[in-house]
């Protein structure tokens, strides 16, 4: 008999335009309303199964909230994924301006550093139970890289779709664990849609096509563990990358359900989105205070979020508003400064998307739109080590030197421009 | 002048299993009307009450998003792919 903290609360796909609801099966377009399925739960069997006791009496690691997680009875995840990092950012909070700043460090995340193995954890989860032997999806990289891994770790042949133009670390971080890799002439946008067709003609399960319902709610779980981490509480504001515009309305949804079932006080929790100015169309939506996406032709370097397309896009920019949040986007510049300041203020190498969203963090609090006291989560959702291309041109090696302590001195004094004394604590080889 | 027009899976309830047809449209107004009259059924589901194309339906022509060339306004040329791919979007709607 399953344990209270591994027992499921009952869930099934819906449409909530035409009402029609379709059990559990791989499919994530209603034929009635051609809308989006979503995953419904009975939240009322939630009530005693998703409990702080519980939660806490549970595993490191995202499981410990599956009683609220779309996981078919029967499959035991074995992977420790998630439960990241929330660390408070004091030396970056204090060069942007916040006397509260938290970073959600999903740039460890396991096993392939971004946030998309909490996603692909979920979705490969009911893969098995559909009886998939191939697996599948559209990425910009890390969920290339999040598929490839856990399909090997799960025996399942996978295989990846990605725009030619990506990186080489996440082509290569996706090519290592034995996945078939086939590289598309096109932009995201171009692979997101042939997906879309070969999903209709081959029995396969692509994570975020026909499994895209299960797979978006594995993003819960970051919101999820924000509230237990800062003690279940929920912060006044949360800045997200946004990219399809799925993660910011699943974080949403985690705090909606913390409240609903008594785990936090309500709160209201404002939501503000980061995306880069050459791909920007959520983030113009919401300036424009409408729900209508303008799709984009992406030009970024943070291409872990060039959608221009972005399906979540209308609902996305509709919650944001609702919240009293805000949308930005910083040029390709910025997102440089923006990783770089991560890393020099916290010691955390983020990707684009996180340089993204650091340089976004400054500005709304450059524009009063965050204040300094307010508690404000900021969510890095990738790792610096894939996106080094990006940056390798703004650091100098510098000459080697010979392994002798006066041309180590002569050295210090070239870079510092001045003579110095040597500290004492060296001298003695402290 | 005549289009190529190929209709996703979750279309195909309402057409009794064709996923491609013909088409003498001159515009996307012009099509989905003509979809409406070969396919009764398709036609009711594939509007919104104003009676134009649901927002989640994106349209492609030849690889590319018709609002691209124009939206509506775009005049479909001969031989012109045209693909209906409805919006994959995770629901995040509290039940």
């Amino acid at each position: 008999m399953a344990s209270a903290s591994s027992a499921c609360t009952p869930y099934e796909l819906y449409s909530k335009e035409s009402g029609k609801s379709y059990g559990n099966q791989p499919l994530s377009i209603c034929d009635e309303s051609f809308t989006p399925l979503e995953v419904r739960y009975d939240l009322q069997a939630a009530r005693p199964l998703f409990t702080r006791k519980n939660i806490e009496a549970g595993p490191l690691n995202m499981w410990r909230y599956r009683s609220l997680l779309p996981i078919p009875e029967g499959f035991e995840p074995d992977l420790p994924v998630g439960l990241t990092p929330l660390v408070r950012a004091k030396n970056l909070g204090k060069r942007v301006g916040s006397q509260s700043l938290y970073v959600k460090n999903d740039a460890v995340c396991f096993p392939t550093l971004s946030f998309k193995d909490r996603v692909v954890a979920v979705a490969l989860a009911n893969a098995r139970a559909f009886g998939f032997e191939t697996v599948g999806c559209s990425s910009t990289g890390n969920l290339a890289n999040s598929v490839a891994a856990q399909s090997a770790r799960l025996g399942l042949k996978a295989c990846i779709l990605v725009p030619a133009d990506l990186e080489p670390a996440k082509i290569l971080n996706t090519l290592v664990y034995g996945a078939r890799l086939v590289r598309i002439d096109g932009n995201y946008d171009h692979v997101n849609r042939l997906c879309s067709l070969i999903a209709d003609q081959y029995h396969w399960g692509f994570v975020n096509v026909n499994l895209r319902p299960y797979y978006a709610e594995g993003s819960k779980s970051v919101g999820f563990e924000i509230a237990e981490q800062l003690g279940w509480r929920l912060p006044d504001n949360v800045v997200v990358p946004m990219a399809g515009g799925s993660l910011i309305r699943k974080i949403k949804k985690a705090f909606d359900e913390l409240i609903y079932l008594g785990l936090v006080e309500n709160k209201h929790v404002r939501f503000f989105g980061a995306q880069a100015t050459g791909c920007s169309p959520i983030a113009q939506a919401v300036k424009n205070n409408t729900e209508t996406i303008t799709p984009q032709r992406p030009n970024t370097i943070a291409r872990s979020l060039a959608i221009g397309n972005p399906a979540d896009g209308p609902f996305a920019s509709r919650m944001i508003r609702e919240t009293g949040g805000w949308a930005e986007d910083v040029s390709d510049v910025e997102v440089v400064s923006g990783i770089q300041e991560l890393a020099e203020t916290e010691g955390i190498f983020t990707e684009t998307a996180g340089g993204v969203t650091t340089a976004v963090t400054a500005r709304l609090l450059s524009q009063g739109r965050i204040k300094a006291d307010e508690t404000t989560v900021l969510c890095i959702t990738g790792n610096g080590l894939k996106t080094t291309d990006c940056i390798s041109n703004r650091f100098e090696l510098g000459r080697a030197v010979r392994p002798r302590l006066t041309d180590f001195e002569e050295y210090l004094n070239e870079l510092d421009g001045a003579v110095q004394e040597p500290e004492l604590a060296l001298a003695e080889g402290d | 002048m005549s289009i190529r027009v190929m209709l996703p899976a979750a279309f195909a309830r309402h057409t009794a299993g064709t996923k491609q047809v013909q088409s003498e449209a001159a515009n996307l107004p012009a099509l989905v009307e003509d979809l409406g009259t070969k396919f009764p059924e398709l036609g009711t589901h594939m509007k919104d009450a104003d009676g134009t194309l649901r927002k989640f339906i994106n349209v492609y022509v030849n690889d590319e998003d018709i609002r691209f060339l124009g939206g509506d306004s775009y005049e479909f040329q001969d031989k012109d792919e045209v693909m209906f791919i409805p919006s994959i979007a995770g629901g995040c709607e509290l039940a």
